[in-house]
């Protein structure tokens, strides 16, 4: 049975006593993984979901079981974003909400990251400063609208600070564990090698906590579309949100369709820039696995 | 032959080391209880024990990692630690990792002479994750000599390398240390290792060192030498005994 055994010799000059009637094995042929696959591009098959569910779509849409007011066809769709881009009001509001979360998103990673090196570095600035933030963190800041509201008016700052608090946390959350989780033995291993204090934050436990700090920064991306969506929709009279506002009172679902996909879009792009952040800053890691 | 080389440096200083009534305890329990040793300089002593016996402590009090101490401890200014674990900075190729900690601002040239010296000049620009477990190793004993040490401490240097890798690594760290003449304290578990490479083997137990036994044997030593074979019966002889 054993398939380490060398094989039968030619010669009939067997001395095994199990030779009998030689059964002839039935051979399986072990066919390379290439040879099975489907001729298809991998790309292909992965677009061809979306694709039919946008055609089930339009099909809805052109027999009228879908009435345009519940939700356009993607061609009206397409139809109208070409419009809101050619009359430049797409744009213009896409640039004021952009403007918007990289204000906040700016302002909440030097808060967060500052708060988080204080704390992380300092035994002092952890019980001054962790405690009020884990307090801080457990409102849910969509609730803080009305007050901000109060405070800062109705103009750019409160839709700026929602996004900044948004912000805030993720970040300090993660590049404070990033900080703490850095190898004990690495420290060590920097301090046997004569580095200074400032040495070892800056050659051990800042790069150590890079993978945190990145983490954070995509949370904070996702939190700060959210907040945008959130601010945008109280009181604006500029932005994605105000066109989608506009666009509800006038039943314009097409419009509406067209701001959720500029959304998704700019979410997107956001999360591709720490892609490639992280591509950059973070080869070193064992488990990277990009090139 | 070989050891000769660094004999004249025993006549710049009496010690490399000297520790007396070193004491250092956890939660009152004292792992080091006032220990007397003392490294001449240029002198490779491998220090055995059974692990939870407090050589591992004494290595990291001889090289300032733990001070909550009581006695006195004399150690060289310039002294280099190898860990086990190599414990490279992975965000730093291999080359920046030799030269980290080191005073100014110190030419890659340097690093590159310190790798080269322990067979791993061709993966200077290397990442670490990128590195064999001896390669690491290896890299890591660069960072230790290229700080000139007076006093190397070896902390289990070869635990976790293969049986071929660790021979190897033996034989370089043997090396080594004929030719920059540095006093060596080798913490190791492995009898065979320390009669391999010391010039005195301390065996530590209850805190203190228990027993010292001089190895006089011809470099480089032969593992099948009898009088080899004798030194290491008779210390394991020693750690059964005190084990028990």
């Amino acid at each position: 049975m054993s398939i380490s055994h060398a094989p039968p010799s030619p010669d009939k000059a067997d001395i095994s006593p199990v030779s009998g009637p030689d059964p002839a094995l039935d051979l399986v042929p072990v066919l390379p993984a290439s040879s099975r696959r489907p001729h298809l591009p991998r790309w292909l098959r992965r677009t061809t979901g979306p694709l039919l569910l946008l055609a089930l779509w339009q099909l809805l849409s052109g027999t009228g079981a879908l009435a345009p007011d519940i939700l356009a066809s993607p061609g009206r769709i397409a139809e109208v974003g070409a419009d809101l881009i050619g009359d430049g009001s797409l744009t213009s509001a896409m640039g004021t909400s952009l403007q918007r979360v990289a204000g906040g998103l700016l302002l909440g990673t030097v808060i967060g990251t500052g708060l988080a090196l204080v704390s992380g570095l300092f035994r002092i600035g952890e019980d001054l400063v962790d405690a009020p933030v884990q307090m801080l963190r457990t409102v849910p800041f969509v609730g803080l609208i009305p007050l901000f509201i109060i405070w800062f008016g109705i103009g750019e700052a409160p839709k700026v600070a929602i996004i900044t608090l948004g912000v805030t946390f993720p970040l300090y959350l993660n590049v404070y564990a990033g900080i703490r989780g850095v190898d004990a033995q690495l420290i060590e291993a920097g301090e046997s090698l004569g580095l200074s204090r400032w040495g070892l934050v800056r050659h051990v436990v800042l790069p150590g906590a890079l993978p945190g700090a990145l983490t954070g920064l995509r949370y904070s991306l996702g939190i700060a579309w959210l907040a945008l969506v959130f601010a945008e929709q109280v009181n604006a009279d500029s932005g994605i949100g105000f066109l989608m506002v506009q666009a509800r009172d006038f039943l314009r679902t097409d419009v509406i369709v067209v701001c959720l996909i500029v959304y998704a879009f700019l979410g997107l792009l956001a999360d591709l820039v720490v892609r490639t952040l992280e591509r950059l800053l973070l080869q070193w890691r064992p488990t990277f696995t990009g090139r | 032959m070989a050891t000769d080389v660094h004999r004249p440096v025993t006549t710049k200083a009496a010690h490399a080391v000297r520790v007396e009534g070193l004491t250092r305890s956890f939660d009152g329990r004292p792992v080091i209880d006032r220990l007397r040793l003392d490294i001449r300089p240029g002198e490779f002593v491998a220090l055995l024990g059974r692990s939870g016996c407090g050589k591992s402590t004494l290595l990291r009090i001889l090289a300032g990692l733990d001070r909550d101490i009581e006695g006195t401890v004399l150690v060289p200014r310039r002294k280099a630690v190898a860990f086990q674990a190599p414990r490279l900075m992975p965000w730093k190729r291999v080359w920046r990792n030799v030269l980290l900690g080191l005073p100014g601002k110190p030419e890659r040239a340097l690093a590159e002479r310190a790798l080269d010296e322990v067979g791993l000049g061709h993966r200077t620009t290397a990442w670490p994750k990128t590195l064999s477990g001896g390669e690491a190793q290896r890299a890591s004993l660069a960072r230790a000599l290229v700080r000139e040490p007076d006093l190397l401490l070896l902390d289990e240097p070869f635990g976790a390398l293969d049986a071929l890798t660790r021979i190897t690594a033996q034989r370089l760290v043997g090396e080594l240390w004929q030719r920059r003449g540095c006093a060596v304290l080798l913490v190791t578990h492995d009898v065979e290792e320390a009669v391999l490479l010391a010039d005195r083997v301390l065996l530590m137990d209850d805190g203190v060192i228990a027993h010292e036994q001089r190895i006089d044997l011809d470099r480089p030593r032969d593992i099948t030498d009898p009088r080899f074979a004798e030194l290491r019966a008779g210390l394991l002889r020693r750690l059964g005994a005190e084990a028990a």
